[in-house]
């Protein structure tokens, strides 16, 4: 495990410094990354001046749930986001020279991701949740303390995850990197809204498949001190480290059996 | 350690090929190898032929790793490189023609420091083993250029170093001279039997240009159909299969074709004639003298065999 940070490190500050060779679009990117997602969290302020209160929720809590949703994906996103380019690699056959080298092929192919002019993105998300906290009118209590970053690991595991049961499906279907997108980026966005609004097969779909509900929705019931609009029992509010060790051992297992599947048929 | 460094035992690989169109596709398997067994022995020097789509690549790819094999074993320094993956990475390096392992944006320096790095090497042997390469390469004008600014063929010598930071026992080659110039062929094929003779390491060489197996192959093998059909020294190779050679002459004017022993005219084209001859019945010169006592004589070239002719030959006596 150590090992395989210390190679995640070594890949990532090669990719870094292969992006600062580039100087102009290295500052672009830097800003534009921030800029937009600064315009996110806009657009969702502007929409609740016309509809006051959205599920139930105000834009204060709309806040805590937009701001766990967003972190954990943005922080999924920078540690793992480019492994959706190895459906590319695959295609090119490059995942050849991966398999070449002396370290996991995950750790190779995800090190590129972690690229610090983005690091924008995860903190403006973390910027608009401590705000909303502290507008929210949550009951502060030790429980409620320990659950925040709790919820912000295990959210980004559960991203993760995500990210890399989508990749390991597009060794298969090389070009399904846009279908995967709907799952990774998609699941992010929709964690930023209350589940009360979706319709139920929904709902059961993104709390027992994709268990994007735990990233956000349930542990900012219980922050918020709020009863569950839908009824489900108490303690999935802090199942969160549940959902992530289910949905990495998924992915994981996944991403294994595509790289034993590309190495036996040579894709 | 002793033992080969690398043995493969009645190895196949069978691939699925899905032909047609829509959802009724038809399926059928193809052995892209189809039983190869051998024994490459430390220090050894490999050379590898045969046409496109014989399986050599997949063979390659059986030895380092990349591919699970279908049937029977390999082992590379006694270890199974698809369940020891990580293992025998360190122990081979690869170079893949055209695909290169450096960083495209770093200057060249960088990506052999930052792969010393990932292979986990001790500071000091690396920078020896670095200083090395680059001294027999000739490296050091290219170290801080971007290895996108790199000509093909000194982005072949990066990669070669790139392939050699870790000190691998065995190297795997892939076309590394296609595409290069003259000079660069000669510059990477004496850096290899420099490599070979002096540090020992292992190289199997892939390749469709005969003279790189020439210069360097004290062994050959030439693989059809997924099959190893000759294996043995170069010369038991020509000698088998290629040691017809083609005398071109450019004549004063057009002629009759030359009769002249030892040699038949195989095509006649204005004053252009192509003779065939066997090294064995008569010598490049002596078939000149002869001619150009007969025939005023403007010009002429010797052709070798190419490695296709040569591959081909072989084919037509294996008895398939």
């Amino acid at each position: 495990m150590a090992e395989a940070l210390r190679l995640y490190l070594v890949l990532a500050r090669a990719e870094y410094r292969s992006a600062a060779q580039h100087r102009a679009s290295f500052a672009l990117l830097a800003l534009t990354s921030t800029l937009l997602v600064a315009l996110d969290f806009v657009v969702i302020a502007f929409l609740l001046q016309r509809i006051p209160r959205l599920g139930g929720f105000s834009l204060a809590e709309l806040g805590v749930l937009y701001g766990l949703a967003s972190t954990a994906e943005r922080l999924a996103d920078l540690m793992v986001g480019d492994i959706e380019k190895v459906g590319v690699q695959v295609k090119a056959g490059t995942f050849d020279l991966v398999l070449l080298r002396p370290g996991p092929a995950l750790v190779q192919v995800a090190a590129p991701s972690c690229r610090p002019q983005m690091l924008g993105r995860p903190l403006q998300a973390l910027v608009i949740l401590g705000i909303s906290l502290s507008q929210a009118g949550v009951p502060w209590s030790w429980d409620r303390v320990a659950l925040l970053p709790a919820t912000v690991a295990c959210g980004t595991l559960i991203m993760v995850a995500v990210w890399v049961a989508g990749a390991a499906f597009t060794f298969v279907a090389v070009d399904a990197r846009e279908s995967m997108n709907a799952f990774t980026y998609g699941g992010g966005v929709l964690a930023q809204y209350p589940l009360s609004i979706y319709a139920s097969w929904f709902r059961h779909l993104f709390t027992f498949v994709l268990p994007v509900a735990f990233v956000s929705w349930f542990p900012a019931l219980h922050l918020l001190g709020r009863p569950d609009p839908l009824g489900l029992p108490e303690w999935f509010r802090f199942a969160a480290p549940v959902a992530a060790d289910a949905s990495t051992t998924v992915a994981a297992v996944a991403w294994r059996a595509a790289v034993r599947r590309y190495r036996s048929t040579g894709s | 350690m002793t033992g080969p460094i690398l043995l493969l035992d009645a190895v196949e690989k069978h691939f699925t090929v899905r032909r047609g169109k829509g959802w009724h596709r038809e399926r059928t398997v193809v052995k892209a190898v189809d039983g190869i067994s051998l024994e490459v022995e430390r220090g050894a020097f490999v050379g590898c032929l045969g046409p496109n789509g014989a399986g050599k690549s997949t063979t390659v790819k059986l030895c380092t790793g990349i591919l699970v094999p279908s049937a029977g074993s390999v082992r590379v320094a006694g270890l199974d490189p698809t369940r020891q993956r990580i293992e025998v990475a360190g122990r081979i390096g690869a170079v893949f023609g055209q695909r290169t392992t450096l960083w495209w944006d770093l200057p060249l320096r960088d990506s052999l420091d930052l792969l010393a790095r990932v292979y986990r090497l001790p500071a000091d042997r690396h920078r020896r083993r670095i200083d090395q390469l680059v001294e027999l390469l000739d490296l050091g004008p290219l170290l801080p250029v971007p290895v996108r600014q790199l000509s093909l063929g000194q982005r072949m010598r990066g990669d070669l170093a790139a392939a050699l930071v870790h000190e691998p026992e065995i190297l795997h080659l892939d076309e590394p001279t296609v595409g290069l110039d003259v000079v660069s062929k000669q510059r990477v094929r004496e850096f290899l039997a420099r490599e070979n003779a002096e540090h020992g390491t292992t190289v199997v060489l892939t390749t469709h240009d005969l003279t790189d197996i020439q210069r360097l192959c004290r062994r050959v093998l030439v693989i059809d159909h997924g099959k190893v059909v000759h294996d043995g020294s170069i010369d038991d190779l020509m000698r088998r299969f290629g040691d017809e050679r083609t005398l071109v002459v450019d004549l004063d004017e057009p002629a009759a074709p030359i009769q002249v022993a030892g040699a038949r005219v195989v095509r006649v084209d204005g004053p252009r004639q192509w003779l065939r001859f066997r090294s064995a019945d008569v010598s490049a010169a002596q078939l000149v003298a002869a001619v150009a006592a007969t025939h005023g004589l403007r010009d002429l070239s010797v052709e070798e065999p190419d490695v296709d002719e040569v591959v081909r030959r072989l084919y037509g006596t294996s008895d398939r």
